[in-house]
């Protein structure tokens, strides 16, 4: 029967110009000032975690005690930590291990979620049911458990936090792009490709996942400032990053003596940071997320 | 009543369309008897629908409306609170898919009786004693069954026709039909057709029937307003349309159309694409670039829609193609 | 394009599918003779469009067999091979012009990609096979490089055609392509299928409920009610003396000038 097409308001010639800019930029722009704003602070976060070390302008590790906790002089911006070090050097190396670690969990959990939603969606039917069961599952164990789990188990340490994080993540994005993935894979062109002899594969990383992109990249997002305050936590209980390499969640458990003894610059400064990167995370994502449901429709 | 139960006169609708103001709905003017059924054909773009929606006072957010709709005599476009909902009482409005018109979650007795409860203060048992009375009028004999019946549980054909019920129930002297039996299979189609004309002759009830289809707007409707690009083409009586068309779009429109009766070698296609509203020009005919009949006279200005032979004709050469438009010569 | 040397190009025999408890076809037996099209004629539930999809692949028959060219496609194959030799045997048309395309690719882009899933040509070789039938179809190089979202449902429709003759077929099945049109690109697009069918030999299978648009395209007919076939012949035979009670009621249900729709008893 006939579908015609909805009533909309009516597009205009100009339409077409502006569909072809549409892509990262035009999706950043569309999410506003405030987008822009999160966007660029969390630009300025990975220039500091790559250049950090360069930067820095005192060692981070060279503990003076003499110098414990002093307030910020001359070229210490930010004063000195419980072991005399330098906290501005300090939250500058350390912005490495605090973006690269959920980095991985994001990296992990994003490529095996995918990976399982584009097959249950693909197959359908009983893999899709023991797909999904097995991820039902997962969602029982809650991220901080397996981590504390995998440190019983392999010590602990950055990479086994982070994996058994990416793990506990990886349930949330299956069942978020399995939905649209059923939804992109019962369009017409999908039949279309499967009717001219096209294999599953390439139907599905040619096709399907990247008309998945914008939910995709929104989701990873939204899944990196979890994993920022996950992994602070588990570096805060000390399963993390090992003391005395700089990280910010470590350096608030380090330095929380100093909260009630009258000095609570290093720890809270630590702490800022961790909030700042993670709300301008969440805003983005969240933000990214709203312009992908348009884009989708 | 004597006069007309309704008169669109010039109405011009504007909405914003890539940031600027552009009119979807140009000048359309016509009028509607009571119990009179006037069909609305037009192609995409043809603002049909969008008609239909103002003269329902549904239109999108931020639309400008020029020019009046009047219905009983009184402007309706300055109607507010109880007045509109008492003139909502009076037209009622049934779409193309009513599915998408139909909460899911509720029961279809709950759905049918709501405007009756809520606002003409109708007590339930009464005004579910209606309901099913109004589905038996559309051949749903099971009324009191169906009313506890949800959406999911019947066919898109059955559904249609509780809407047509459900419209009915306030007792509306204008039923505003948008594409109704455009979703629907031929057969059912031609039931729900032969129930709205039932209707209109029991009930005295005008239809507006909106449909790309010429011949199925011509089964029961007396007249037929053509619209392309936003504005009226045509308006006549549906036996003349095609012995006598009066605007050269008609006529493409009806030869464009396979017959049923024979295969031709080849179509008489009109080549290009319909026009929608906000692209039409205004110091021009619209349809001038796609027409047969062009002359410098249709690029001169707007044509405007005159009568001719007791119909209405947007065309600056109706008088002198009076007679020759159905033979569309090749492109 | 495979060869067929007179003998039927496609042939459906004891056609059955089940869904559960439903039976959506039952028993349905058709033949296409090469060069010739055949019309699946119903209305919702009759099973015509399950039976598109048995065609090309989409569904498993239940029971019976389909034929194309010779070879068996009652059963998925395994091989990319032979998913592909499949390919350019059977082609289809969906009905919605708004999801039949990926709307991240141009319709250059999808042609290219359907010529380098069968041939391995050069990208020059394919840029000017892409033109060719741009140009077969329609479409201005404008239009060929646009992506779906500015192009109109009678122009996306164009694009669908040129992909699906990307690969050859000698059967293309139609399934509803022109009923979201409107009428007056359906004309175009109408005439557009007769002209390719002149040029490049291909056969049609049209899924219809629309008598009229069945009766312009098509030579021979078969009417679906609830999952049977209720008749078949030549279409216009068909449609001018229908002999089967469904039949006679689609026939009449049929809007036409002078036509008044009465409610069955």
């Amino acid at each position: 029967m006939s579908t015609a097409a909805p009533l909309t308001v009516p597009r205009g010639p100009g339409a077409a110009r502006r569909g072809r800019v549409q892509g990262a930029l035009g999706l950043l722009r569309a999410t506003g000032p405030v987008g822009i704003v999160s966007a660029i602070i969390i630009a300025v976060a990975i220039l500091i975690a790559v250049f950090g070390t360069f930067i820095a302008p005192y060692d981070p590790n060279l503990p003076n005690l003499s110098l414990a906790w002093g307030s910020p002089s001359g070229g210490h911006l930010l004063g000195y930590d419980f072991q005399g070090r330098d906290v501005l050097s300090r939250l500058l190396v350390g912005a490495r291990t605090a973006l690269l670690g959920p980095l991985a969990v994001v990296a992990g959990s994003m490529a095996a979620g995918v990976l399982l939603a584009v097959t249950a969606a693909w197959r359908r039917g009983a893999s899709d049911a023991v797909i999904s069961s097995g991820l039902d599952i997962l969602f029982a164990f809650p991220g901080i458990l397996l981590a504390v789990l995998a440190a019983a188990v392999f010590g602990a340490g950055l990479t086994a936090a982070a994996i058994a994080l990416a793990v506990a993540y990886m349930p949330y994005v299956a069942r978020v792009l399995r939905g649209a993935a059923l939804k992109e894979r019962s369009q017409p062109y999908v039949a279309a490709l499967e009717v001219q002899g096209a294999s599953a594969v390439s139907i599905c990383f040619r096709h399907l996942i990247p008309n998945m992109m914008p939910l995709i990249v929104a989701q990873a997002t939204i899944l990196f400032g979890y994993a920022m305050v996950d992994l602070a936590a588990i570096s805060f209980l000390g399963l993390g990053v090992q003391p005395p390499e700089p990280n910010w969640g470590v350096m608030i458990s380090e330095n929380q003596v100093g909260l009630a003894q009258g000095y609570p610059l290093p720890a809270l400064i630590a702490c800022a940071c961790i909030v700042v990167v993670v709300i301008a995370v969440n805003v983005l994502g969240e933000r990214l997320f709203e312009q992908a449901q348009r884009a989708y429709r | 009543m004597n006069g007309p139960l309704l008169e669109v006169d010039g109405l011009t609708v504007l909405l914003d369309v890539e940031g600027a103001r552009r009119a979807v709905l140009r000048d359309v003017s016509f009028t509607m008897r009571p119990g009179e059924a006037v069909g609305l054909v037009g192609e995409s773009g043809s603002g049909k629908s969008m008609t239909a929606r103002a003269i329902g006072r549904l239109l999108p957010r931020g639309a400008e409306v020029d020019g009046a709709i009047r219905f009983g005599g009184s402007d309706i476009g300055s109607l507010s609170g109880a007045a509109l909902r008492r003139y909502r009482g009076q037209v009622a409005m049934i779409f193309q898919d009513p599915r998408a018109h139909i909460n899911p979650v509720r029961r279809i007795g709950d759905f049918m009786t709501e405007a009756l409860r809520t606002n003409l203060g109708v007590p339930a048992d009464q005004a579910r004693r209606r309901a099913a009375d109004m589905l038996a009028q559309v051949g749903i004999e099971d009324g009191a069954q169906r009313l506890r019946q949800y959406p999911h549980q019947m066919s898109g054909g059955i559904l249609q026709r509780i809407m047509i019920a459900a419209a009915l129930l306030t007792e509306p002297r204008l039923l505003l039909a948008d594409e109704p039996t455009t979703a629907l299979d031929v057969t059912t189609q031609a039931e729900v057709m032969a129930i709205l004309d039932g209707l209109r002759r029991d009930f005295g009830l005008a239809i507006l029937f909106i449909t790309h289809d010429l011949e199925l707007a011509a089964a029961i409707c007396d007249r037929t307003v053509v619209m392309y690009a936003g504005q009226i083409a045509e308006v006549r009586a549906s036996s003349l349309l095609h012995e006598d068309p009066l605007h050269p779009y008609t006529a493409a429109l009806a030869a464009a159309r396979p017959d049923i009766t024979q295969t031709a070698h080849r179509l008489r296609a009109i080549p290009g694409r319909p026009l929608s509203a906000f692209e039409a020009p205004s110091a021009e005919c619209a349809f001038a670039p796609r027409c047969p009949h062009v002359r410098d006279i249709c690029l001169q200005a707007l044509p405007e829609l005159a009568e001719l032979d007791g119909g209405l004709s947007r065309c600056a050469r109706a008088h002198e193609l009076r007679g020759q438009l159905q033979e569309v010569p090749r492109a | 394009m495979p060869e067929t040397d007179g003998a039927p190009v496609l042939e459906a025999a004891g056609l059955r599918k089940e869904f559960g408890d439903l039976v959506a076809v039952d028993d349905v037996s058709f033949v296409l003779p090469p060069g010739r099209s055949l019309a699946i004629v119903g209305e919702s539930g009759s099973g015509k469009t399950t039976i598109a999809r048995m065609i090309v692949g989409l569904e498993r028959p239940t029971r019976g067999t389909i034929t194309a060219c010779g070879h068996d496609r009652s059963r998925p194959v395994k091989s990319a091979r032979d998913r592909r030799r499949r390919g350019r045997e059977v082609q289809i048309v969906f009905q919605d012009p708004y999801t039949s395309l990926d709307r991240r690719q141009t319709a250059e882009a999808a042609i290219d990609e359907v010529l380098r899933l069968h041939h391995g040509w050069p990208a020059g070789r394919r840029r000017a096979r892409v033109a060719e039938l741009a140009e077969l179809v329609g479409l201005d190089p404008r239009q060929a490089r646009a992506l779906p979202r500015s192009l109109s449902g009678g122009q996306r429709q164009r694009v669908a055609i040129a992909r699906a003759l990307a690969a050859e077929p000698a059967i293309l099945i139609l399934d509803e392509s022109v009923a979201a049109l409107d009428v007056s690109i359906q004309a175009q697009v109408l005439n557009l299928l007769a002209d390719i069918r002149d040029e490049t030999a291909v056969s049609y299978i049209l899924i219809s409920h629309d008598l009229a648009v069945v009766r312009q395209l098509t030579d021979e007919a078969i009417v679906l009610h609830r999952g049977e076939v209720v008749e078949r012949g030549h279409t216009a035979q068909i449609l001018d003396a229908p002999q089967h009670s469904y039949t006679q009621r689609l026939r009449a249900s049929v809007p036409r000038p002078g036509w008044k729709p009465v409610r069955r008893a």
